[in-house]
């Protein structure tokens, strides 16, 4: 476990040098001992593939003397995060999203399906019979990155990225899917769409996904597509 | 109380301090770019630290009120008039009912904002008034203002009343008044020509070739047109890596300032993503990150190293000016008052 200033205002935990399991379930196990208990001036965490931020207030944490602020939130994370556990984590949850593949909505699974000689079908039923894991949040609000995906429907970004992607899209980019929270410009394969909001401002939880969240997509047929986007 | 806007400027927005507790789900930390002079705005009309002001870009916009009001422009000298009557940066001012707040040229630096008594009284997202453009929420309607948009002004503190009632004798029918006192030096966004930004060293300063540490460290950068909220792009020496460097994508901060592989550094700035891919070669002092906010593309600014240590006792010692002129203001309307 090594920690690291980034900035005067937040500190960098790295718990591994690869995308791995294992250290997912360390970044995890942390993540909520921290919560549990949080350093002083704490603002908030940022957990990804192999490191976790804590973003913090110098003033609140060098408040009551005891040395300058990021000796005093370190020592703090030391003490918090000795004989860490994996086990004790929770029950991740499993989030199932409706998917409407190919069409309009997934312009590019034909191209998917013959880059590997496969039929759209064959992978579509690869696609959703995997489950994924969310491995962090970032690149934009409510973008959960993915692992899982199968090694067969795996495929490089295309040459010449879209301008805008309308939000709910599922796409693959290399060995990563993933669904567009927002309309942003993407370079991903873009096999199918979610009626469902990965992001909206007016839920409680604003975020669809979060970070340790186990995930699986299921076919839509388009009638579906259309009935549950005419209800929001 | 309402203030109309007459027209919106290049980019006006309404900002406080942002919403830092939401980036674990992807939200940008946001809220004002010069975080000092939002909050020294604040304080000169009596409002908390986290009310919503104006954050107003080059142009600024042009605000007519409808019932008099205690305001404050801080940080960019963009000009601020009310009629003939100047209204410096850094003062509070009175306007009687009717007044219309106008901006020139840009005089010096490149965002002003408007802190009104009360703040700006719009929904908060998130726990925060701050717009986040890209995605279209927070502020006004998730968007820059426009010309006919109405925004309302929440009730003022006892403190604003107070410091509104201390110089509303000396205004005479005028339709502004310009209080005598103002925001110490001490808590003022230095504005020069040639600005000096401190930077702390980042995950990745150690990997830069010595001919770009040195670079880094003291040649000058010029901020690219394609700056904004989100970061700056800097001009100048292109800065290499000793080797290719594969990052896996984590969290950044407000004043992280990353190495794409083409060589030209980008700040990350309040509207920054939460994570990023890219070498960290280092992060901008937060004293220093108003300095930055107030360069506006085509200027130039030198990064010096300093300690993390050096860093947060400067945190500590700018928030202790800020403690110490809010602990004044009882003094000044004492002594204007006289």
């Amino acid at each position: 476990m090594q920690f690291a200033p980034l900035g005067d205002s937040a500190v960098m935990i790295t718990l591994g040098d690869a995308i791995d399991e294992r250290t997912h379930r360390l970044i995890r196990a942390a993540s909520t001992r921290i919560r549990g208990e949080p350093p002083p001036g704490f603002i908030d965490l940022v957990p990804a593939f192999v490191s976790i931020v804590v973003h913090y207030d110098p003033v609140a944490a060098a408040r009551g003397g005891g040395g300058p602020p990021y000796g005093r939130v370190v020592q703090f994370l030391r003490e918090r995060l000795g004989g860490l556990d994996v086990e004790e984590l929770d029950v991740p949850r499993l989030v199932e999203i409706p998917v409407c593949y190919g069409g309009e909505l997934g312009p590019d699974l034909d191209d998917v399906a013959r880059a590997h000689g496969l039929t759209p079908d064959e992978v579509v039923a690869l696609h959703t019979e995997a489950e994924y894991l969310v491995y962090m949040i970032g690149f934009m609000p409510g973008f959960a990155y993915l692992g899982g995906l199968p090694a067969q429907i795996a495929t490089p970004r295309r040459k010449t990225p879209r301008t805008a992607v309308p939000a709910g899209t599922v796409g693959i980019g290399g060995q990563q899917t993933g669904v567009y929270p927002l309309v942003s410009p993407g370079g991903w394969n873009l096999i199918g769409r979610t009626p469902v909001k990965i992001f909206d401002i007016t839920r409680a939880e604003p975020t669809l996904l979060l970070t340790g969240d186990r995930v699986r997509f299921r076919a839509i047929l388009r009638a579906e597509f259309d009935e549950a986007t005419e209800g929001a | 109380m309402t203030i109309r806007v007459v027209t919106g400027g290049l980019q006006t927005t309404v900002q406080d301090l942002g919403r830092p507790s939401h980036q674990h789900q992807g939200i940008p930390g946001g809220g004002a770019m010069d975080r000092l002079a939002m909050r020294v705005g604040n304080l000169l009309v009596g409002n908390e630290a986290n009310a919503a002001t104006l954050e107003t870009t080059l142009i600024g916009p042009t605000l007519a009120f409808a019932e008099e009001a205690l305001i404050a422009v801080t940080g960019a000298d963009l000009e601020a008039m009310v009629g003939s009557t100047p209204i410096p940066p850094w003062h509070p001012a009175l306007l009687a009912a009717g007044a219309t707040l106008r901006f020139g040229r840009a005089l010096r630096g490149c965002r002003a904002y408007v802190a009104v008594a009360g703040g700006i009284d719009v929904p908060a997202v998130f726990g925060s008034r701050s717009t986040y453009l890209r995605a279209e929420f927070g502020g006004f309607e998730g968007r820059e203002l426009h010309a006919g948009d109405q925004l309302a002004v929440a009730e003022s503190s006892k403190l604003s009343k107070r410091i509104a009632a201390s110089f509303r004798a000396t205004a005479n029918g005028h339709t502004a008044t310009v209080a005598r006192w103002s925001a110490g030096a001490s808590i003022r966004t230095p504005q020069a020509d040639d600005a000096i930004v401190r930077l702390i060293r980042g995950a990745h300063t150690d990997l830069l070739t010595e001919s770009s540490l040195r670079a880094l460290g003291g040649s000058r950068f010029r901020v690219s047109a394609s700056s904004d909220r989100m970061g700056y792009r800097l001009d100048g020496e292109t800065l290499a890596l000793r080797a290719p460097t594969e990052l896996l994508s984590e969290g950044v901060t407000f004043g992280t300032v990353q190495l794409p592989p083409a060589g030209a550094p980008i700040v990350l700035m309040a509207d920054r993503q939460t994570t990023g891919g890219y070498p960290r070669i280092g992060e901008v002092a937060s004293v220093d990150l108003g300095t930055m906010a107030q360069l506006k593309p085509g200027d130039q600014l030198r990064f010096r190293f300093v300690s993390l240590e050096e860093a947060q006792a400067l945190y500590l010692g700018c928030e202790d000016d800020l403690r110490q002129a809010e602990l004044a203001i009882p003094f000044h309307l004492s002594r204007s008052a006289s």
